[in-house]
Formats: structure tokens, sequence, C-alpha cells
């Protein structure tokens, strides 16, 4: 009987006999000289790293000046200067607010923070969160303002640094969500008008850079308003970054009412729920749930956006710190005031970001129990 | 009773779900409306007050202002459009020179990342977080301050001694002897060679199946990789010799500068937008299942053959969308060269609003211009989309 292949004969690849041995010159020979390409790697890496760790390391450390009221020391070193950060950090962090009430600032960011932690353990999702988060931005609003219980009242146009920072991300998350759910509700609804008017919203916003949406906030919503009513500088680019948030968002959220079984409508209907208590017992509960991942995402680039609020003249972080480097005894050290606010947001958003992972995998194993 | 209840209520026209439907769309429409009415008035109202007419005719007077660099060159004398074409050109160079960038970077550290070399895909993973985690605006900023950093031309670092000056005007670079920038020449290099070794490919995996030769591949290859390279020699004006920069004055003539600018946006859009890139060609490659490598192993296809029949296809499928976002994200952020200070067309806005007062034309054309093109990537990546995705019969 004449055997039939289909493969070609003499090409299949014969594996070796798989090793036994499991010590740890085996897992140095597999993570560094499997073949050798790998092993050419290996060696340009180790060589790279030989000739630019030690000037770092020199610039970084060795020669760096730590601690110094006087810029000239740091001119003398030929290392870094992060006595910049020591004299400028009040500057940084919290721009031009009133230097004897930073405390309150600094109380802003302490619980801002700290309501996010803990708005992130999945035992304590309520509808009681909201809740909780209204009273947070009342009380963040008293300790920014002032002007009760004894404390001085302070202007917008004075705020500044990580607080500022704090409460655009804040308000565009608090805000652009319930925007997000309305916009894909609406972009999802069997009313043509209503439709298309969400459609027009999300796409627009989408198509446009985010600079320019708050320059439009800026230049134009002036001009459509009646002249003798001006709005709040600070409170329109707010409300640019909640449309942005609110139109990027809502399509991450579209995504996950497209990703809901038409059976739960049906069941929804079935049970004689009308439209919105279908939506907010049935479907938003689980679509919400799907796409945490994904609004992570979004969220961890709102905070990084904060920063574009700088464009447009206002003092957070990034635009403090710029500010507080017009000091000529200390611009020539900019990159280290930089390389520290760098690091205050790498904090912030690789935390998001490992809380993401967390979350996904967490969400991941309910939905395979 | 509870049927003259249930249907004296039922009667009511509210609870008949198509005329609510109206009812809601009208309320709708009714409010858009009056606040666009609302809206217009007071634009109105307000321009009058400051004595501004609106309308496209300011595009025809002198702008008064010049541009440094571009693609054009724009003088004070131009008109208002010409700086506004000059800047829409800015951002459609920084935008394509970067979408190339951010691709390469991405491919290189997707691939890294999966690599067995610990060292390899632990650089890439480090520069995935540390690129990800900070804000692309902080990002720009600290390339432009590096870049302004370096020495002044009479005493600039020079990598590749007299072809390659490093200083805080910018970076000289030589020039083909026609004036060709060697950015030009690398983009038509590499349109050709993907262009022909894709078509090369083809016609031999058309061979293969017709006749079942599957000899002289890499000959094959080799050419269409030669027949591009040569072919973009052609096209370029046969040029054999490079022109390099020399420093005159305080100036360097004869290459190209490119502005720090330039560079520190196309940096903080490459380099940026290459880490997301890169996370997406990892996710892409991770999500073709081991079966498949399995199958395609029991075939038996060569490692290559199985990387390109049978990985890339399914991987391309699961890459396109998340890439085309983050290519219009990238577009639309090459709106931030205004705070480095190179003239796009948002930051060439920006100036022209001041300078004419039109701000409400000026934004509509702006929207205009960033709209079409997302739209124009979208649509022309849904159509290499359609093109990956699975083919069902």
């Amino acid at each position: 009987m004449p055997r039939i292949s289909h493969t070609r004969p003499g090409e299949g690849r014969t594996l070796p006999r798989p090793d036994s041995d499991h010590g740890w010159l085996r897992t140095v020979r597999d993570g560094f000289f499997s073949g050798w390409i790998s092993g050419a790697i290996t060696v340009v890496f180790v060589a790279g790293l030989a000739t630019i760790l030690p000037s770092v390391w020199r610039w970084a450390v060795a020669d760096a000046v730590w601690y110094t009221t006087d810029p000239s020391a740091c001119r003398a070193a030929s290392g870094a200067c992060w006595a910049v950060v020591a004299e400028k950090y009040r500057v940084i962090l919290f721009g031009t607010y009133p230097y004897d009430q930073h405390w309150r600032g600094a109380l802003v960011v302490l619980f801002v923070t700290g309501l996010a932690v803990l708005s992130s353990v999945p035992r304590l999702w309520s509808a009681r969160l909201f809740v909780v988060w209204a009273v947070a931005a009342v009380t963040v609003a008293v300790l920014m303002f002032g002007g009760i219980f004894g404390l001085p009242y302070v202007g917008t146009n004075q705020w500044g640094g990580l607080p500022l920072t704090m409460i655009v991300f804040i308000t565009s998350v608090v805000f652009g969500l319930p925007l997000a759910v309305v916009l894909a509700l609406g972009r999802r609804s069997h009313l043509p008008v209503i439709r298309a008017v969400c459609i027009g919203v999300i796409e627009i916003v989408r198509g446009l850079p985010l600079v320019s949406v708050l320059f439009m906030m800026i230049i134009l919503l002036p001009l459509f308003l009646p002249s003798d009513l001006t709005v709040d500088k600070l409170l329109r680019a707010l409300i640019g970054m909640v449309v942005f948030f609110g139109a990027y968002a809502a399509e991450v959220v579209r995504g996950g009412l497209q990703a809901i079984p038409a059976g739960q409508y049906d069941a929804a209907k079935a049970l004689g729920l009308g439209y919105w208590p279908s939506m907010f017992k049935i479907i938003l509960p689980q679509a919400l749930r799907i796409v945490i991942p994904a609004l992570m995402n979004d969220i961890i680039r709102a905070f990084k956006n904060t920063t574009f609020v700088s464009v447009i003249g206002i003092f957070d972080m990034l635009g403090a710190t710029k500010a507080s480097l017009r000091d000529v005894d200390w611009v020539r050290y900019s990159t280290e005031a930089y390389i520290f606010v760098a690091l205050v947001f790498f904090l912030y958003c690789f935390a998001m970001s490992r809380y993401s992972q967390f979350i996904e995998t967490r969400l991941g194993r309910e939905d395979t129990r | 009773m509870a049927l003259l209840f249930t249907s004296h209520w039922a009667a009511m026209f509210w609870n008949d779900a198509k005329i609510r439907g109206l009812i809601y769309q009208a309320t709708v429409l009714v409010l858009v409306l009056l606040a666009l009415a609302y809206f217009a008035l007071n634009a109105q109202q307000a321009l009058q007050e400051r004595g501004i007419t609106t309308g496209l005719a300011f595009l025809g007077q002198q702008s008064g202002f010049a541009i440094g660099e571009g693609a054009i060159t724009h003088d004070a004398s131009d008109t208002y459009f010409h700086a506004l074409l000059t800047g829409a050109i800015n951002t459609l160079t920084v935008s394509i020179a970067s979408i190339v960038g951010a691709t390469m970077i991405g491919l290189l550290l997707g691939i890294a990342r999966l690599s067995a070399n610990k060292l390899l895909s632990g650089f890439a993973l480090i520069y995935v977080e540390l690129f990800r985690n900070t804000p692309q605006l902080l990002q720009m900023v600290m390339w432009y301050l590096l870049l302004t950093q370096l020495p002044g031309p009479r005493d600039a670092l020079s990598p590749i001694a007299g072809h390659l000056y490093l200083t805080n005007r910018g970076i000289n670079i030589p020039v083909l002897e026609n004036g060709t920038s060697l950015f030009t020449a690398f983009l038509l290099a590499l349109v050709l060679v993907v262009i022909c070794v894709t078509t090369a490919f083809r016609l031999m995996d058309r061979r293969l199946r017709n006749t079942g030769k599957a000899n002289g591949r890499f000959a094959a290859l080799a050419g269409a990789g030669i027949a591009a390279l040569l072919g973009t020699w052609l096209l370029l004006g046969t040029p054999t010799t490079l022109v390099s920069p020399t420093l005159q004055g305080f100036k360097y003539r004869g290459g190209q500068t490119i502005s720090p600018e330039f560079i520190a946006l196309f940096f903080g859009l490459s380099l940026y937008i290459g880490a997301f890139i890169g996370e997406i060609v990892r996710a892409g490659l991770q999500s073709v299942s081991r079966g498949q490598l399995e199958a395609a192993d029991s075939i038996p296809l060569s490692r290559y053959d199985r990387f390109r029949l049978i990985v890339l296809p399914q991987a391309l499928r699961v890459m396109v969308p998340p890439a085309t976002a983050q290519y219009v994200s990238l577009l639309k952020n090459s709106a931030l060269g205004v705070a480095v200070g190179y003239p796009e067309l948002f930051n060439v806005t920006n100036t022209t609003t001041t300078l004419s007062g039109q701000a409400l034309e000026c934004v509509l054309l702006m929207a205009v211009f960033y709209l079409s093109i997302a739209l124009t990537i979208s649509a022309l990546m849904n159509l290499y989309n359609r093109r990956v995705q699975i083919k069902e019969r």
C-alpha cells in the first residue's frame, strides 16, 4: 500500500530532546544566549550600558548637587542640580496659590488621591460612591476657594500646580463619564434626531485636537454668550476638558452597549421595564463593567492631558514649572525640574495602569467563574 | 372597572411609543435650534460691537508675519490664506514623518517585547512604561529643552565628522546633490521597497500554487529590493554625491537644517505614539492562537513563512483598528507644536486669529482641516482593514 503524505518529505524539523537541566546556567543561556542573534544582542546591550551608565551615574548621582540655596554651587558642579527641586518645589506643586495657604492645596491632593484609591476597590462600588464624590467636590471647592470658615478667599486665577492638575483631572472624569453615557445611549437611540445630534457631537469633538477645543472655549465661547456674562477662564477650560473626555469615553461605552446580547434588552422589555429603568437596572451595569479596562485607558490619558491647559495659560503642574523656571538663576537646571515633574506624573499614571491590569484580570476571572 | 381604568390610560396619546418618540425629538430639535440661534445672535452682536465683518474676505489680505520654515516659505507680504496653507503643509509634513517614525519604533518595540532575550525585552518594557506614563506635552518640552542645550554652531557636535552637525539652532544633515532631502529619498525608497517586495512575494506564492516550484525565492526577493532601490535612484534624478553642510559665519549652508522645533515635535509625536503602537503590535502578535502555530508547523512551513502567511495576516486584523486611532491621535496632537513654537496649522491659526481678529472663521477653517484629515486617515485605514479582515464565505 503506497504511503500518501501531504507534507513535503524531508522538510520537517526534528526538535531536540527536551532538556532536563533547570539550573541557573540554563536560565542565563535561554534568557541571554539562546542563539547567535540573541548572543549578539546581549553583547551589544552590555557594551552599550557599560559606556552609557557610568556617565549617567556621574551626572545624576556622583557629581550632582543635592541641596543648596546658592545656584553658583550648582554651576561649579559638573553633574545634575537637584537643588532646583528643593528650591522650586513649592511653586511647581502649588503655582501662584498664596504661600501660607499651600496646606489647603496639599490637603486637596491628599483628599482626592485617597478618594480615588477608595473608589478603585471593587468591594466599595455602589451608588453611595456618587454621594461621596459629590460631598468631596463641595469639600474641594471650599478648600480651594475659601471665603468661609475663616479661610481667606483665593480666586481661580491664583490656583495652580498639582491641586489644579487634580481638579482638572477629576472634573473631566466625574462630569465626562455621565456625559459619555448620555452620548453613547443617544448614539444608539432609535430616534433619528437624537442619534444625529449625538453622532455630530461625538465625531466633531473627536476629530479636533484637544488644544483647539480648549482654544475655542477660551476665544469663541465669550463670543457666543451675552457680552455682560463672563465665564471664569478655568471653568471654560474645564468645560472643554469634560466635553473632550466625554466624546472619547462615549465611544468606549458604546462598545460596551453593543456587547450586551439582544436577549438582555428583550428580557428587560419582557419585565415591563421602560427605557430608562431597563438601561439603568439591566443594560448599563453590565455594559460599564465590560468597558472598565478600556475606560481606564481613557482616564489615564485624561490625567496626562491635563498638561494641555498650560498651553492656554492655566498654571497646572507643567505650567507652574515653566513659570518657576523664568528665574534666571535656576533656568539652566530646567531639565532636573522637568524630570521631577515627569516622576510625579509617572507615579500616578503607572499606578493607574497597574490598577487597570489588575481590574482586567479580576473581571475576567469573574466572567469565567 | 380595572379594565376601564387601563383602557382609559392606554388611550392617552403619550402612551404611544411612536408619538412619545416624536415629541422627544421635536423637543431636542427645538432646544438645539434655540441654542444655536441664541449663540448666533450673541455672536452677531459682539462682532458688530467690535466692528468685525464676518466672511472669508480677510484671507486675501497681507498677513504681516513671516513663517520661518516649511516646504513653502511664507513672507509677511503673503496673504493670510497662504499663511494657513503653510501651516497645513507643515502639519502634514510633521505628521507623515512621525507616523512613519512611530510605526517603525512600534514594530521594533512590539517584536522586542516578545524576544527571548531578557535584556531586549526588558529594555522594550521600560521604554513602553516610561513613554506611556508621562504626558506627551512634557516629553515634547523636554526634547526641546535638550535640543536647545546643544552647543552653538561654532563648536557643534559632529558624530559623523564633516557631514552631521548638532547645534542649538538645529541639526544639519547633508542633502543629495540636486537638493532633495534625505528624508524624501528615504520615504520614496521605503514605499518602493514595500511595493516591490510584496509584489515579489505575491508572484512567488502564485507560482508555488500553480507549479509547485519554490526555488529561487531569495534571488527573487533580493532582485525586487535592488530594483526598488534602483528605481528610487532613477526617480530622484540619478544623484551621485552628497552635499554636506559647511559652517559659514554663524550658519551652516549647503546641507539641510532641521530646526529644533521640528525635531522636538517629531520626537514628541513619534516616540510617544511609538510606545502605544509597540503595545498594539505585541498584543496583535500574541493574539494568534497556539493552535495556528502548531498547524503551521505540521504543514511544515519554514519559520519565516509561518510568520508571513499565518501569524502576520491574523495579527494585522487585530492591530489595524487601534493603530488607526493612534495615527489620528498623532495627527491631532501635532497641534502641540504651538508649545515648542513649530509653525503647524494650530500655531498659525492662533497667530492669524490674533492679527486679523477673525476668530470664528479661523477656528472653522482649522476645524474643517483637522476633521477632513482625521476622516481621511480613518477612511484609508478602513479600506485597508477591509482587506485584512477575515473573508467569510
